[in-house]
């Protein structure tokens, strides 16, 4: 069904970064993706929605092998990554979430300075040869975080300490700090007020242009401002993948359409 | 009246008074609950308590206050001729009461008649005769004066019962009937029961604090005794530790510092042992082991916990002493020269108190919320730089804690260390040699014949009050620890 809109738009078609083929997971006896394909490709921002508890998190979690920690969670079916199946044996899980990172749909500050917080992700992988270039990651991330104004003057304060919204920031800036490829954002803004939005949403623009960016939300205006393509997830199917501007102009499932103007919560 | 009889007497008027007021209640409100102010359990528990708690309270006061009395009364009617040489008016009461209780057990046996008991013209001798016959423990020959005190002191606590019996009914009749006239329609009965209850528990956290304060100073008062009779200086700075047993003359040397670092080093000794392992199996308990392997091991290491610590004693006598001679000692290294040590009872402590620390911080580092393991795995990090980095520096504040409660149980331990360390106060940093603790010698100073006007007895009290100022100046410090971690993290 979207071959052909990708056939319309493929002028804008980047090289595919993930490939996702019959992914099926269940929690226990709880079926939570069912058959899912999806191609998210490089330098694209791709946008889930669907209404709560569909499974887009899930969903989330698989693609950087987060859900490898809750015991219950068995993952089936295919994810390459650059051509490589992330849950081949010998893929190791903490390499593949250094190359794919994730932020949280709750902040998740560590109990350490807002320095200390950023600079984790870069100290594990050696990313800096000295304190100055160490600093000087924290500054561009936190820069490009949109916190970086608020924190400057207390990079040694705990990080627990900040504002909800402030901790989202702060969590997204830990994120970038390690330079991912692939960046996943679940729900980044659900906890920032209009201004800290914009803000993220540009950072989440500029992101772009090197990395690819997968974000899950519950507003449909951002989902429309941000992202290139969207899926739409419905009880744990993928009812829906396409252009970003069809599925919202143009959907071609009733359900979808019921979604994205209100009818389905 | 047997003292069982009455409580149940009077718990059964409660329970009656409990049946009654509810119907009374919903009486007055011509059945209808809706009228009434408050539910009608309410009504009932109102009238309850009002039979219950005035008529306990009385029986408790009268229970604590009569002993006193008779005693005080009896005490006063000794002639002073009747008092040896060389005794006192209390030691004589004692023998007195000491009678009293074997004519009791005596007439309870039915090896001596009620009135002959009470006879006023019995024969002193005689009567000794009896109840030593009747195996009953008198120290000395009964002489008039004491067969006297003794037949009063049974006259007074007859009566005195007899009262306490009535007094205490009609208490409880009187909290009934007046619960049961207040049971009206409008009465507040829930405010009044909360009101009730909340004075009860009020009660009991007093009794707990109350205690506490009793205790500690009791504490002061003794060891403000013994400071009386033994310089203070001697006895903080003092190196030897050299209590004379006699009781007679000042050859005593009662210096705290040998004790004081004999507890601190057995404590250290403990430590250093059971830190790191408690510590280590927490962790792996809590973040590597599979629920199957978690299910099992950890009720086992609580089972460790439960062992009382007179068998980890034994354990230190017969088992580890002798194997730790076996390799430091004589055919060794040579520096052992016997099983008691304080690596014996410092090792034996750890093993104690691994289950201790294990346990609380398995619990701590479990409460670590998985967001954070989450937030970190998310960044590339490994299982053990998460754990390191992210869940201790979380969970730090708590495994403090649990350490430093760690310390006060080995600072506190006493049969280990009797059993294990051996009984010399001694100044020494040889973990191999025989050393003391205060607990230990706390408990060797009061057992025997203890003469609480001697400075030998009176230290045990100063010792006790130097162990409490430690262990709560160690919990003082744990609280000012986690609460300064906490403000820089939360
Ligand atoms: N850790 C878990 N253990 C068991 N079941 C889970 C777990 N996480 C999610 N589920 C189940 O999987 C299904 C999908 O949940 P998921 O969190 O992916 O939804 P979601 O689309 O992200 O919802 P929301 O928009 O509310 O965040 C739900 O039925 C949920 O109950
Ligand atoms: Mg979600």
């Amino acid at each position: 069904m979207y071959d052909a809109l990708h056939r319309q738009k493929e002028v804008d078609v980047n090289e595919i970064k993930i490939a996702a083929r019959g992914v099926q997971v269940h929690y226990g006896d709880n079926h939570a993706i069912k058959d899912v394909d999806v191609d998210i490709e490089d330098k694209t921002v791709t946008a889930f929605i669907g209404p709560s508890g569909c499974g887009k998190s899930t969903f989330l979690r698989c693609l950087n092998r987060m859900n490898d920690t809750i015991p219950i969670c068995r993952v089936e079916g295919s994810i390459l990554l650059d051509g490589e199946d992330i849950y081949d044996k010998r893929v190791d899980p903490v390499q593949l979430r250094a190359k794919v990172g994730m932020v949280f749909q709750k902040p998740n500050p560590f109990p350490k300075s807002i320095y200390d917080n950023i600079a984790y992700g870069p100290r594990i992988h050696g990313m800096a040869r000295n304190k100055a270039e160490l600093d000087e990651i924290v500054e561009r991330a936190l820069r490009r975080g949109a916190i970086w104004e608020e924190v400057k003057d207390r990079l040694n304060a705990p990080g627990t300490g900040l504002s909800g919204g402030q901790q989202q920031r702060l969590c997204i800036a830990r994120a970038i700090a390690t330079e991912p490829e692939v960046l996943l954002m679940d729900e980044p803004c659900s906890a920032l007020d209009p201004i800290a939005t914009a803000q993220v949403e540009e950072l989440i623009d500029e992101l772009r242009e090197n990395y690819s960016v997968v974000i899950v939300t519950h507003s449909m205006q951002q989902a429309a401002r941000v992202s290139q393509r969207t899926a739409f997830f419905h009880l744990g199917n993928l009812v829906e993948f396409g252009d970003t501007s069809t599925i919202f102009t143009n959907p071609e499932d009733p359900r979808t359409e019921s979604y994205i103007t209100g009818r389905i919560g | 009246m047997p003292l069982l009889w009455l409580i149940v007497i009077v718990t059964a008027l409660a329970a009656a008074g409990f049946f009654a007021g509810r119907a009374r209640a919903l009486q007055s409100a011509g059945g209808n609950i809706r009228d009434l102010h408050s539910l009608p359990s309410y009504y009932g528990w109102n009238v309850a308590l009002k039979a219950l708690v005035p008529a306990g309270g009385l029986l408790l006061v009268w229970l604590l206050a009569q002993p006193l009395y008779v005693n005080a009364t009896v005490s006063a009617t000794l002639p002073e001729a009747a008092i040896a040489e060389g005794s006192s008016r209390d030691l004589l009461m004692a023998e007195v009461r000491r009678t009293a209780a074997g004519l009791d057990s005596a007439v309870a046996q039915g090896l001596l008649s009620a009135d002959e008991a009470r006879d006023p013209q019995a024969d002193p001798d005689a009567v000794s005769e009896r109840l030593k016959e009747a195996g009953q423990i008198i120290t000395s020959q009964i002489t008039r004066p004491i067969l006297d005190a003794a037949q009063m002191f049974r006259a007074m606590n007859a009566t005195g019962a007899l009262i306490m019996d009535f007094a205490v009914l009609a208490a409880a009749l009187a909290g009934l009937g007046f619960g049961l006239r207040e049971t009206q329609r409008e009465f507040r009965a829930r405010n009044t029961v909360e009101q009730g209850v909340r004075a009860l528990l009020l009660a009991a956290a007093s009794i707990a604090i109350l205690t506490t304060l009793g205790i500690v100073l009791s504490l002061v008062f003794n060891t403000w005794e013994f400071f009386r009779l033994y310089p203070a200086t001697d006895f903080f700075f003092g190196t030897t530790w050299a209590p004379s047993f006699s009781g007679r003359g000042g050859a005593s040397e009662l210096g705290i510092l040998p004790l004081l670092w004999g507890t601190i080093y057995i404590s250290i000794v403990a430590l250093t042992f059971s830190v790191p392992v408690g510590l280590f199996s927490a962790i792996y308990l809590s973040e590597y082991a599979t629920p199957r392997v978690r299910s099992v091991v950890k009720p086992l290491l609580e089972v460790l916990a439960g062992i009382p610590t007179i068998v980890y004693g034994l354990f230190a006598l017969l088992t580890v002493g002798p194997l730790l001679v076996g390799v430091f000692g004589k055919d060794g290294l040579n520096i052992m020269q016997s099983g008691t040590a304080v690596m014996t009872a410092g090792l034996v402590m750890g093993i104690m108190l691994i289950p201790f620390v294990s346990s609380l911080s398995d619990d701590i580092i479990n409460a670590v919320p998985q967001s954070l393991r989450d937030g970190s795995y998310g960044l590339g990090a490994t299982q053990s730089e998460t754990i390191r980095q992210v869940v201790l520096p979380a969970a730090l504040p708590g495994i403090v804690g649990a350490i430093l409660l760690a310390a006060s149980r080995a600072i506190g331990e006493t049969m280990i260390v009797v059993l294990g360390a051996g009984a010399a106060a001694r100044l020494s940093l040889n973990p191999f040699e025989a050393m003391t603790t205060i607990t230990a010698k706390i408990v060797s100073q009061l057992t025997g014949d203890a003469d609480f006007a001697s400075p030998e007895a009176l230290v045990a009290f100063a010792l006790g009050m130097t162990l409490f100022v430690l262990t709560l100046g160690l919990n003082v410090f744990a609280l000012y620890i986690v609460r300064k971690y906490r403000e820089q993290y939360e």
